[in-house]
């Protein structure tokens, strides 16, 4: 499964409970779309340190890198994180 | 305290039986472990559990006037019959016992339905007047005491809980879902809505009188505030010291009681400043009860040991982990009779335990500052979010959230963006009626995203909308606080705290609890106050601790206040132990159900396995889910076994030993 389809289907299963792919747009923003909360993003934190084996530093942790499926996967593929 | 039922013919001609009333009376033996009696008229009868408090030998109702024309049975206290006892003497009435029940028959005989404007108490009441041949159900200011009432097949049946009229009609009720979409947004259902369709609940203050087959309802009280410009007058140190003065006439007639009376001790400063209270009073020696969470943050007992040195009180304290609140989830909804969502209901349940089993039957609880002198931390956000609203493309304003959440990085984007989609809610609106409510509405209602479409498509009505039409008029020339205020001990104190965690777990083991700070006096005082003096600045309860400062450790009055709370979904993580989450979530039985999406709540509990619920929004979730389903289980799947045959044989079996049966699987 590639990174992007592995974000995806974690974002769906923990916070939309859903496996409807069509739920999640891959530039749709967590924030703006009520996805996720303060508590959720670190969570993500958490499951992308867990998952891919990378270390999310303080300066990181920002929109520009974890606000959309796409912002994860671009982030994770700097970090050398690939599918 | 008590548990009372009754039924009264309004069209129907049956016989009313002793049976009747049995059946609904056993439902209620909790809530009166000590007698249990029955009244049978033409057209009325009435039935009554009792906890001994008062004249402990002659207490048995239902209780009469001179001439038997008035009947009462009553479940509560009046905490000024001793004054009223001696008023109605000197009117020429003649009194039987010594309880303050008998004080209603001669007060309603002496002044008809006003009497209620002369109790200073706590109480749910039912008088039949044979003449007039009318009867009057009545519930306390405040809305301590829970009545709830159902018409059917032309008579009316009237209880202190839900189940005991479901063992009276014999019907088993269904789930009214429009107020499980209100607990699923307010955490409360709006009276007279109730949980179970065909069964209403009296709203505080309130008064019903059936008459000639017509039940009409009235608000003989309600939370009024003064408008601004007309607030109390006194310099803070004169307004501080009648608030003692009050509070402690409050306190000391809640101490009236023929058995031993403790008090609850959470290490906040509401019950800090009664024990306090107490401990100054005459030669009381203080008996205090607190629960502990061990290796939790949630825990306060290093607070609770500090007022304990201070006061030198003798305590007890109980242990409340995680499996106990898996252990006796069930048990505590058997009693709410309403979905939660939180476990915090269970310890106080648990809390209640511990009172029982050291021999004590009542107990003063702070419950009600918080609403009466602005303690939530709602309250300051609704302040701040008001400054904010003036200038809402600021970037400073939103930052005073951060005192109330230290623990918010507001340095960073990710918070700030946070903190807009937040508590930026309803900032376009600021003079709404509920402004204050909106982000925990919100937040609230994301719940709902369970539903199913079936009951998606079933929910006809908006709760905002619904919440709206029970508002009085005034409320729009009131300052945002007292508004607040307002919202607030309508939906979650009356409808949550004061019932869900309140009246059904101290009843759950028969313990009566007082409440000092509902005394109507005491919330008509503060609610003439300038809300200014409620909160100076950002610091809550202001005034409250001016007036109670040398009475209370210091560093209780200047912590952080903490709102109560217990482990949510950590107490579910163990599926062995608690066998019946895998039964409620299962998916077949969830679609059965019908409330909820099968796929959906089998996801939320993969994540409750993995031990991934963190966020408030999946434990409220949880928690209002599982509850949900149980509630079905039990009142519903259940009904048989759990109240229509239970009913009957608990009533057959003269030794009670028929243990009560609320369990699942």
């Amino acid at each position: 499964m590639s990174v992007e389809n592995r974000i995806r289907e974690y974002i769906l299963e923990n916070y939309l409970f859903t496996n409807d792919q069509s739920m999640l747009g891959s530039d749709d923003s967590f924030l703006q779309k009520n996805i996720l909360d303060s508590t959720g993003m670190l969570e993500v934190i958490y499951f992308l340190e867990d998952e891919f084996g990378i270390k999310v530093q303080d300066e990181e942790m920002v929109p520009e890198n974890l606000d959309s499926v796409n912002r994860i996967a671009a982030f994770l593929g700097k970090k050398g994180v690939t599918a | 305290m008590c548990g009372i039922a009754g039924i009264v013919n309004l069209t129907a001609n049956a016989p009313i039986t002793e049976h009747d009333l049995g059946r609904m009376a056993v439902m209620l033996d909790h809530r009166g472990p000590d007698d249990r009696s029955t009244l049978c008229g033409d057209m009325f009868g009435f039935a009554h559990t009792r906890l001994s408090i008062i004249d402990l030998a002659g207490g048995r109702q239902p209780i009469h006037n001179e001439d038997s024309t008035v009947w009462v049975v009553f479940n509560g206290e009046i905490f000024n019959y001793i004054e009223l006892r001696e008023l109605l003497l000197s009117k020429g009435h003649r009194f039987y016992t010594h309880t303050d029940t008998e004080v209603i028959v001669h007060l309603y005989e002496e002044y008809g339905d006003d009497f209620v404007r002369h109790l200073n108490g706590q109480f749910a009441i039912a008088l039949w007047d044979t003449v007039r041949r009318r009867l009057l159900l009545v519930r306390d200011r405040p809305g301590i005491l829970p009545l709830f009432y159902s018409v059917n097949e032309g008579r009316l049946f009237f209880a202190s809980e839900m189940k005991s009229i479901l063992a009276g009609t014999r019907q088993s009720p269904r789930i009214d879902t429009l107020a499980l979409d209100q607990i699923m947004t307010f955490w409360s259902v709006l009276p007279p809505r109730t949980l179970f369709q065909g069964i209403e609940t009296l709203a505080p203050g309130e008064m019903m009188v059936v008459e000639n087959g017509v039940c009409r309802k009235h608000r003989y009280w309600d939370w009024s505030f003064t408008q601004p410009g007309d607030y109390a007058v006194g310099s803070e140190a004169e307004l501080a010291g009648q608030l003692r003065e009050l509070l402690l006439d409050a306190t000391i007639i809640r101490l009236r009681s023929d058995v031993p009376v403790g008090a609850y001790l959470s290490g906040g400063l509401d019950s800090s400043i009664l024990a306090g209270l107490i401990d100054g009073i005459g030669d009381i020696k203080l008996r205090t009860f607190s629960i502990t969470f061990p290796g939790s943050d949630l825990d306060e007992s290093v607070y609770q040991e500090q007022v304990i040195e201070q006061l030198s009180s003798e305590h007890s304290r109980v242990v409340c982990t995680p499996e106990n609140i898996a252990d006796e989830f069930i048990k505590t909804l058997w009693h709410t009779e309403a979905p939660i969502l939180r476990t915090a209901p269970v310890p106080m349940g648990i809390l209640s335990g511990l009172v029982r089993s050291q021999g004590y039957k009542v107990v003063l609880t702070g419950e009600g500052a918080d609403e009466v002198f602005g303690g939530y931390d709602i309250f300051k956000e609704a302040k701040i979010r008001q400054f904010w609203a003036r200038k809402p493309d600021s970037r400073l304003r939103p930052m005073l959230l951060k005192r109330l959440y230290p623990y918010l990085d507001l340095s960073k984007d990710q918070a700030q963006g946070y903190l807009q989609s937040f508590f930026g809610i309803g900032l376009d609106n600021p003079q709404l009626a509920y402004f204050s409510h909106l982000p925990r509405w919100v937040t609230t209602a994301k719940c709902k995203a369970f539903y199913s479409s079936d009951l998606h498509d079933s929910l006809r009505e908006d709760p905002y909308a619904a919440l709206a039409a029970t508002l009085p008029d005034a409320i729009g020339g009131w300052a945002t606080f007292n508004r607040a205020q307002y919202i607030e001990s309508k939906t979650l104190m009356s409808g949550y705290l004061l019932s869900s965690q309140g009246d059904r777990m101290l009843m759950k083991n028969s313990i009566e609890g007082r409440f000092p700070y509902l005394d109507h006096r005491v919330i008509e005082f503060a609610n003439r106050l300038d809300p200014r003096l409620k909160m100076k600045v950002l610091q809550e309860k202001y005034l409250l601790k001016r007036s109670m400062q040398d009475r209370v450790p210091r560093a209780i009055l200047e912590r952080h206040k903490q709102p109560y709370r217990a482990p949510d979904a950590d107490s579910f993580r163990n599926a062995a132990r608690a066998g019946y989450v895998d039964e409620l979530l299962d998916p077949g039985y969830v679609r059965g159900c019908g409330y909820f999406d099968p796929q959906k709540v089998s996801l939320l509990k993969k994540k409750l396995d993995k031990g991934l619920i963190g966020s408030a929004k999946d434990n409220m979730a949880l928690i209002g889910i599982l509850s949900t389903q149980a509630l079905h289980k039990l009142f519903i799947d259940d009904y048989s076994a759990n109240i229509g045959q239970y009913a009957e044989r608990r009533l057959q079996d003269q030794d009670n030993n028929v243990q009560e049966v609320c369990h699942v699987g």
